[in-house]
């Protein structure tokens, strides 16, 4: 571990709270906004000096530790691995493409709505940053209130009942969080999260602390039959709302995993079985929606499943396919919610009917929603792809009968995206002749999320290189003490071995 | 008998202020005559200032330690920090209360003497380490607050609030002494310190059980811990909004205190811990399910305050230093939080009627920084972090993990999640419904306190070790 002097990660965190504090005391609504923009753009460059990260590095960098109130051992601990450098990496630049696809969007109390995106930013930060329990705790809280405002002030028709719902769901998830975390104080002596994987808990207590952690970070992922609360929420949420929401996966990594290996072991064929649930569910109901939003979150579920399924092979491929499909699902479906927020603007509807025909006459959205779309059902080239490849990969790799559950997956993910596309392209277009096509500030957020799925999609070398020796160090540790100490016995398939070779082909001649 | 007047100068100060306040009740005819109304109101103006003035003699005696009154009277860390925070609410009390809409200009004097008296009643219970000088204690304190809560104008309801209260009280503390006769007849002391040497067990000691048990009623009447709370939604609702934002804090500060005495006495695995433990879990459940019906912000208050109770017994059960300090920053902590809420609620209420939900309709709009105040004071109670709530609460469920009383401890998480329902609704109709019709607006200087309480509870939530620091040595004190 190495100690900085410069303490980047706290800058990183409450650079947005400190714009919050100017917030109140500006006026004009555009300079609210462009604020706000400023704020967005600093904390991206903020960010640079994370490329001082050393990538051979398994453990934590940029450590800043405090103590904060010794007599109940909380100490003010932040690091950074390659998990969380890439997600703080993902949110600090989805700021200000928010606050640019929220500019013409957000017409009412826009100060509180800056202020909300703001303080939630920090939080999401703070949430991949925190090393010691309580102050993980205290981030992953303080992101409802700012996303309940969001919904319930800025949401659709439903928000009320949405933003509730939201609350309601997450905030019971997360009281029995509290409760293991303070089991985990008592069995390990502190909160630091370091210090508590280092332990090793009696089986009867890992299976405790594991349902009530699993069940705080299944409700946040969602997985299964806690998705309800997602649809409502991110239909409802204006579309910054939407894109800020990664928590859940990066817990189960993050806790999960290290804290209670021999109970993920336990539960791992439970999780793998909610996880293909989710992905044909979520599949299955994507392809039935008629409002394009709903669809993108149901097609969120089916994601979020493939991330769960590959934490739970626990393998590398599978940890590689988690972690980028979580990335991408942040890049292509931020970006398909930000396209459904800029034909809202002109149609003022969701309803896929409403919006048919937008080829001829918004030829440059419809590029942009034809690759978000194609990314989405991780077509070969974009993003999506290899995340949802490294996943099969593993899955197949553990089990081909887990790998043949998946594929229908794939499919119907091809299935309800074209459907969407084909509509919104070539459908008979009714009101689509009066609309303009993108002007430059849409063009200004789309660009650089477009420019990151082919980047994702071609050259992840960056990215796996960033991730590799982190996702080394969960694994090997979680091997060495759930008493596991090879994943895969069943013989590699043919097709399984293709694969492989393929993908480590494209990992390994990028530079090292 | 061993007086050290320096270690006396809190209470001295308000007692002083009581007598004060005494005289200018008694000259009051007379002034009525020469000056009329607005004399009389701006006569009682200083009482916020000198409330001020007794919590910093009491922030500067925090260190003190001594014994006075025959032993009777103990100063140590614990009565210093109780009696710290029974001034500083009191002080917020005082403040709230200054422009109240709905007391008679000419019974400004009395109350205030009374709300005084009560809080010197408070801060002697503090320090009282005797069972006759407790109960006298808590009498002086109750006796003032029953002639209170009925003062609201010509309201009936707070006739009504008054008689329930009396009653219930009165029936509470009967039973409390009634207990006492039989702690002395089978430990033949009434000195906390001779009661902790003896044994405390069902099977030594029955007699003493039991008479433990009714004596503690007295303080669980006052806490509001179910099954001895249903006094309490009905008195905030009858009475008058300021008179409840004190009737809700300060006196369960005394509570709280003599509960830590005698929780200390006791060791986990007792029969009478696990009644502390059943009963805190019944109060949070039932005051957290009751209040989520609730319209009235009084009401919503009142049953929030039941389940409060409830979770300070997490800190008692756990009968270590930690879980004592725990209970002791709890309710420091709930003090300032639910006086933060009453505050937003005395400032809307201008001309003194019970507020439902729906007053608090568009909030954001006619009063931003209020509806700022408010949230932050609703989300305290829930205990969301980054605020003070969380922080104790966390404190709290950390100090009974593992003493056998986790069950205890899970309640207490999933009841936070049943309360958020009605804290939420606060923040809900404040910052996502719109006002329909005319309101009335607050004034503006109100924001300004408002915000220094909402900024207290936000820093004590970020950085609770230096207030904490006072109430573990509280607690390693009572507990080596």
């Amino acid at each position: 571990m190495s100690q900085s002097t410069w303490p980047i990660l706290s800058f990183l965190i409450f650079f947005p709270v400190a714009g919050c504090l100017v917030l109140p005391f500006l006026k004009e609504e555009k300079t609210i906004r462009l604020f706000t923009l400023v704020v967005g753009l600093v904390e991206a460059a903020l960010c640079l000096p994370l490329f001082n990260f050393d990538m051979t590095q398994q453990g934590y960098q940029f450590v800043e530790r405090a103590e904060w109130v010794k007599d109940w051992g909380l100490s003010y601990y932040l690091g950074m691995d390659g998990i969380s450098l890439l997600m703080v990496l993902l949110t600090a630049l989805l700021l200000p493409l928010c606050v640019l696809c929220s500019w013409s969007y957000i017409s009412k109390r826009v100060k509180e709505f800056h202020f909300s995106l703001l303080m939630m930013t920090s939080a999401c930060i703070g949430v991949f940053l925190a090393l010691d329990f309580v102050l993980f705790y205290i981030f992953w809280e303080a992101m409802l209130v700012p996303m309940f405002l969001l919904i319930a002030v800025w949401g659709g028709p439903d928000r009320r009942y949405a933003s509730l719902k939201f609350f309601l769901y997450t905030l019971a998830g997360s009281t029995l969080l509290l409760v293991a975390m303070v089991a985990f104080y008592w069995a390990g002596g502190t909160f630091s999260i370091p210090e508590l994987s280092a332990k090793t808990y009696s089986f009867k207590f890992q299976y405790w602390t594991f349902l009530a952690m699993a069940l705080a970070f299944a409700i946040k992922v969602p997985m299964f039959p806690f998705h309800t609360w997602l649809p409502a929420a991110h239909v409802e949420a204006p579309t910054a709302g939407s894109v800020l929401l990664k928590m859940g996966a990066y817990g189960f990594l993050r806790f999960c995993l290290p804290l209670t290996p021999a109970a993920s072991q336990y539960f791992a064929p439970m999780m793998i079985a909610i996880s293909i649930v989710s992905i044909l569910y979520g599949g299955f109901v994507a392809l039935g929606q008629r409002d394009m939003k709903k669809l993108i979150a149901y097609s969120s579920v089916a994601h979020m499943g493939f991330v769960t399924l590959g934490i739970f092979l626990f393998s590398l491929r599978g940890f590689e396919g988690a972690l980028m499909v979580m990335l991408n699902h942040g890049i292509t479906t931020g970006g398909l919610f930000m396209l459904v927020g800029a034909i809202y603007e002109r149609s003022h509807s969701r309803e896929i009917s409403e919006n048919l025909g937008l080829g001829k006459y918004l030829p440059a959205y419809m590029f942009f929603f034809g690759l978000f779309a194609l990314s989405s059902l991780g077509f070969p080239g974009t993003n999506s792809f290899v995340g949802e490849l490294l996943v099969l990969i593993g899955a197949f790799k553990a089990d081909p009968w887990i790998g043949a559950a998946i594929v229908p997956g794939v499919m119907l993910g091809a299935a309800y995206m074209l459907r969407l596309g084909q509509k919104l392209a070539w459908g008979e277009p009714a009101k689509a002749k009066e609309w303009k096509d993108l002007n430059t500030r849409e063009w200004a957020y789309f660009v650089p999320l477009a420019i990151l799925v082919f980047y994702l999609g071609l050259a992840l070398g960056l990215t796996l290189r960033a991730m590799d020796p982190t996702l080394n160090r969960v694994l090997d540790e979680f091997r060495s003490r759930s008493g596991v100490t090879a994943t895969a016995t069943v013989p590699e398939t043919h097709l399984s071995l293709a694969l492989e070779t393929n993908a480590a082909g494209q990992a390994h001649k990028l530079p090292r | 008998m061993n007086f050290n007047s320096a270690l006396f100068i809190p209470e001295f100060l308000q007692l002083a202020m009581t007598l004060v306040l005494f005289l200018q009740a008694l000259a009051k005819p007379q002034q009525e005559q020469a000056a009329g109304g607005a004399s009389l109101a701006a006569q009682t103006a200083w009482v916020p200032v000198g409330a001020v003035a007794v919590a910093v003699a009491a922030a500067f005696s925090l260190g003190d330690s001594g014994m006075m009154f025959w032993d009777a009277y103990k100063i140590d860390g614990l009565s210093q920090f109780f009696k710290l925070a029974v001034a500083v609410g009191f002080a917020i009390a005082a403040l709230n209360a200054s422009n109240q809409p709905t007391l008679e200009a000419n019974k400004r004097a009395d109350y205030f003497m009374l709300l005084s008296l009560s809080a010197l009643g408070l801060m002697i219970l503090a320090s009282a380490v005797e069972l006759i000088t407790i109960y006298l204690a808590l009498e002086i304190s109750s006796y003032s607050l029953y002639a209170l809560i009925p003062l609201r104008g010509k309201d009936p309801r707070a006739s009504e609030a008054g008689i329930k209260y009396i009653l219930f009280g009165a029936a509470a503390t009967a039973l409390a002494l009634f207990g006492l006769s039989y702690i002395l007849a089978s430990q033949h002391s009434s000195y906390l310190a001779v009661l902790t040497t003896k044994p405390w067990s069902w099977a030594e000691a029955p007699l003493a059980i039991g008479g433990l048990t009714l004596f503690m009623v007295g303080f669980f009447f006052k806490l509001a811990l179910f099954p001895f709370h249903f006094w309490c939604p009905d008195v905030y609702d009858g009475t008058s909004n300021e008179t409840a934002a004190y009737a809700a804090t300060v006196p369960k500060l005394g509570a709280v205190v003599i509960l830590i005495r005698l929780a200390a006495m006791l060791k986990p695995g007792l029969e009478i811990t696990t009644v502390l433990a059943v009963l805190g879990a019944a109060s949070m459940t039932f005051g957290n399910l009751a209040a989520l019906t609730q319209k009235d912000i009084k009401r919503i208050l009142g049953y929030s305050s039941v389940s409060h109770a409830g979770y300070v017994m997490l800190g008692l059960v756990a009968a270590s230093p930690k879980g004592l300090a725990a209970a002791g920053f709890y309710s420091l902590v709930y003090l300032l939080m639910n006086l933060t809420c009453f505050w937003v609620v005395c400032r809307l209420a201008t001309d003194g009627r019970n507020l439902q939900l729906d007053d608090l309709n568009g909030l954001y709009k006619r009063a931003p920084f209020l509806a700022f105040v408010l949230a932050v004071a609703a989300f305290s109670l829930v205990g969301l972090p980054p605020t003070a709530g969380f922080m104790g609460k966390l404190f709290l469920l950390t100090s009974a993990w593992n003493r056998g009383y986790d069950w205890l401890v899970i309640v207490a998480a999933v009841n936070t999640a049943i309360a958020i329902y009605y804290y939420l609704n606060l923040v809900r109709h404040a910052y996502t419904r719109e006002a329909e019709g005319e309101f009335v607006q607050p004034r503006a200087d109100s924001a300004l306190w408002g915000g220094v309480l909402a900024a207290v509870i936000l820093i004590l939530g970020a950085i609770p070790a230096p207030v904490f620091k006072w109430a573990e040595a509280a607690g390693r004190q009572l507990m080596p």
